[in-house]
């Protein structure tokens, strides 16, 4: 199945824009991590429907440009030569795009002792600290206070990093957020508040949460940099992403940026979905679906061939089967070491 | 010895470990120029200034956050909760991030924070600037609770604390700010997890935390004048506790009180309790373990309201002498 033609309207202006800083190989790897982050994300959910791994999982499928734009933008490294993650409950994909692995990520789905938490945090809970990955959160906002102790010790410590704290639009109605966004703001902390703004907290509505047409308005409100991006172009985002952590190593301070984006999928597993429509779905697959757009817009620029593009949905696949494979010959933690990890 | 007061010992404390390691900072509400609500970190601000002594906006979730971020990151964070009471507003983060960050991420991370907030009654501050909310915390996985009773304790288990590399909720009292007692100029450190026999005695074995201490002390005088010989003992560290000096007295005394300021149901002295009747103590036992704690309301603003709704040193005096003369 080729996929359509349809590229977001900016796509081609903002190409020529980033073709200099990124490069074709760079656009083509971006290309294969948002293939991998919904084949993983597929995988999850069909691993799930056949039994094979217990507990809850919130996929990311439909939001790949938004994880793949921002991490693009970081500095993807250990200590202190890289920036930081924090992000949320629905954060296979972020983990995925900053680069950890997709054996020790599918481990800790299946709840092994090989997975990055050695099975204790599964799939809400997925983090890689020597790669500066603080984790991911179940507790909506409950990442974003714990960016700005991030944030001060960066400027303590005398660092050039910054530090990106991903959350949802649920997120933003948390008393938590506005703390913290004060907090970052005052003290001019290198951090970049990425609101991934999927339209439904769970159930609830944007429209219904929110009584302004934008949350990168709030922006104002704490006296920082706001500005709402196509969450489903991953040049838009990493545009946008690569400014603000510009401007926090420069000691500009802190930027909200909202990602405009849409889940496919239900809130989790259980979710039946009586808050939208089929159509509504259908309609952001056919024509604002973040990985046909990508692929698109480097097969009209010639960065790929149809065939290259196809190919690398194939290669993502092999990807996850090896990570399933990895994952099922991987054991299950030791019982004996249950207390294990409590304390350091 | 040099004598100090609780909250010179904890400012001495404080100070001398800034003093050799930059990353430590303090953090909270006032605590700047104002000094704390309490004063203990006056002064701070001059020598290490706004970078290292943060005076926050009043957001208390925030505070937690910041020691949370800071503390995963490389820096040893000392917060403060200006009254313990304002911790409710910290609690997600406290229980659901500090708490279990290390063991959800496969005891990957550590988080090496100190977040200090004053309980207790006594100042007439009513219901909501008054509260002993310890036990919440104490059960909570992955969080350690410090208690200190004296200026000595406040100083080395503050020390301990700061170079834990686990989140520590250390509970200071209001009342005890002012007291004094000797403290060595050098830094110390007093390991959690230690619980101290403060006083020996053969009679009755009494377990007291924080200003209860002090009060079962006088109470312990009084009844040594009756020939009643109180063996004190205060765990400091609540979690994890250290609970064998505590059976060893009680299998010498044969007779447990257990006397706190928080309120009785769902407080620590149950737990104290518990281990005491699941151990070997059990057989040593003369008469039924005996809890004297807070009532089960919220403090009172009037005087006398708020002076009987937590144990005095006169309750103290009468359970204890009550305990001492019964026998199953």
């Amino acid at each position: 199945m080729t996929m359509k033609d349809v590229l977001s309207p900016t796509a081609l202006s903002l190409y020529h824009e980033l073709l200099e800083t990124l490069g074709p190989e760079a656009l083509k790897k971006m290309l294969l991590t948002m293939h991998t982050i919904r084949a993983f994300e597929e995988r999850a959910e069909q691993l799930y429907a056949e039994g094979r791994v217990h507990g809850t999982m919130h996929l990311s499928i439909g939001q790949e440009a938004t994880a793949v734009g921002a991490s693009s933008a970081m500095i993807r490294s250990s200590g202190d030569a890289g920036d930081y993650l924090l992000n949320h409950h629905r954060g296979h994909g972020h983990c995925l795009a900053w680069g950890s692995s997709v054996d020790k990520m599918m481990a800790e789905f299946m709840g092994k002792e090989t997975g990055y938490c050695r099975g204790r945090g599964g799939s809400m809970h997925i983090a890689d600290v020597d790669s500066n990955n603080l984790g991911a959160n179940g507790i909506v906002a409950g990442g974003v206070p714990i960016a700005v102790g991030v944030g001060l010790s960066i400027k303590m410590r005398g660092t050039s990093q910054v530090c990106l704290v991903i959350f949802g639009d649920g997120a933003a109605n948390e008393g938590a957020f506005h703390e913290a966004l004060n907090m970052a703001s005052i003290w001019k902390l290198p951090i970049i508040f990425l609101c991934e703004n999927n339209q439904y907290a769970m159930s609830m509505p944007y429209p219904k949460a929110f009584n302004i047409e934008k949350i990168s308005q709030r922006a104002a409100g704490y006296g920082i940099h706001g500005e709402t991006v196509d969450g489903n172009d991953v040049l838009a985002v990493y545009k946008a992403v690569s400014e603000a952590a510009q401007r926090a190593r420069n000691g500009e301070g802190p930027s909200l940026i909202e990602s405009i984006t849409y889940r496919y999928k239900g809130h989790s597993k259980s979710d039946k979905q009586a808050y939208r429509t089929r159509e509504e779905v259908q309609d952001w697959r056919d024509n604002r679906d973040p990985i046909m757009r990508f692929n698109a817009l480097l097969v009209r620029t010639g960065v790929i061939t149809e065939a290259e593009g196809e190919g690398m949905r194939e290669q993502a696949v092999e990807i996850i089967d090896r990570a399933v494979a990895f994952s099922e010959a991987s054991p299950d933690p030791d019982l004996k070491m249950i207390m294990d990890g409590v304390y350091a | 010895m040099r004598e100090l007061s609780y909250a010179e010992a904890l400012r001495e404390g404080l100070r001398q470990m800034m003093e050799t390691d930059p990353s430590i900072f303090l953090i909270g509400e006032d605590i700047g120029v104002y000094g704390g609500a309490f004063g203990v970190t006056a002064g701070l601000i001059d020598q290490f200034g706004g970078q290292r002594v943060i005076d926050t906006p009043i957001s208390e979730a925030g505070i937690a956050g910041a020691c949370i971020g800071a503390a995963l990151t490389g820096m040893r964070p000392v917060g403060e909760i200006q009254f313990m009471d304002f911790v409710t507003l910290s609690m997600e983060q406290l229980v659901l991030q500090a708490a279990k960050v290390r063991f959800m991420f496969g005891g990957k991370a550590k988080v090496p924070m100190v977040l200090r907030m004053p309980g207790g009654s006594g100042t007439g501050a009513a219901a909501q600037h008054s509260e002993s909310l310890e036990n919440w915390f104490v059960h909570v996985p992955g969080l350690k609770v410090v208690m200190p009773a004296t200026p000595y304790d406040a100083k080395g288990l503050l020390i301990s604390a700061i170079y834990d590399d686990n989140p520590v909720i250390f509970v200071e009292h209001k009342l005890l700010y002012k007291t004094k007692g000797d403290v060595p100029e050098k830094p110390y450190r007093i390991p959690l997890s230690q619980t101290h026999v403060v006083r020996q005695g053969q009679h009755v074995t009494v377990i007291a935390t924080s200003i209860m201490v002090t009060r079962a002390l006088a109470a312990a005088d009084a009844l040594a004048k009756e020939g009643i010989e109180l063996e004190i003992i205060d765990p400091r560290t609540l979690k994890p506790l250290d609970d064998a000096p505590i059976i060893e007295s009680v299998k010498k005394t044969g007779r447990a009180l257990i006397v706190h300021e928080a309120v009785e149901i769902g407080g620590f002295g149950g737990e104290i309790a518990a281990r005491i009747a699941g151990s070997e103590a059990f057989d040593y036992l003369e008469a039924p373990i005996r809890r004297l704690a807070g009532l089960d309301i919220p403090i009172p603003y009037n005087r006398e309201l708020e002076r009987n709704t937590v144990p005095q040193i006169e309750n103290i005096i009468h359970e204890a002498r009550k305990l001492a003369q019964t026998a199953y």
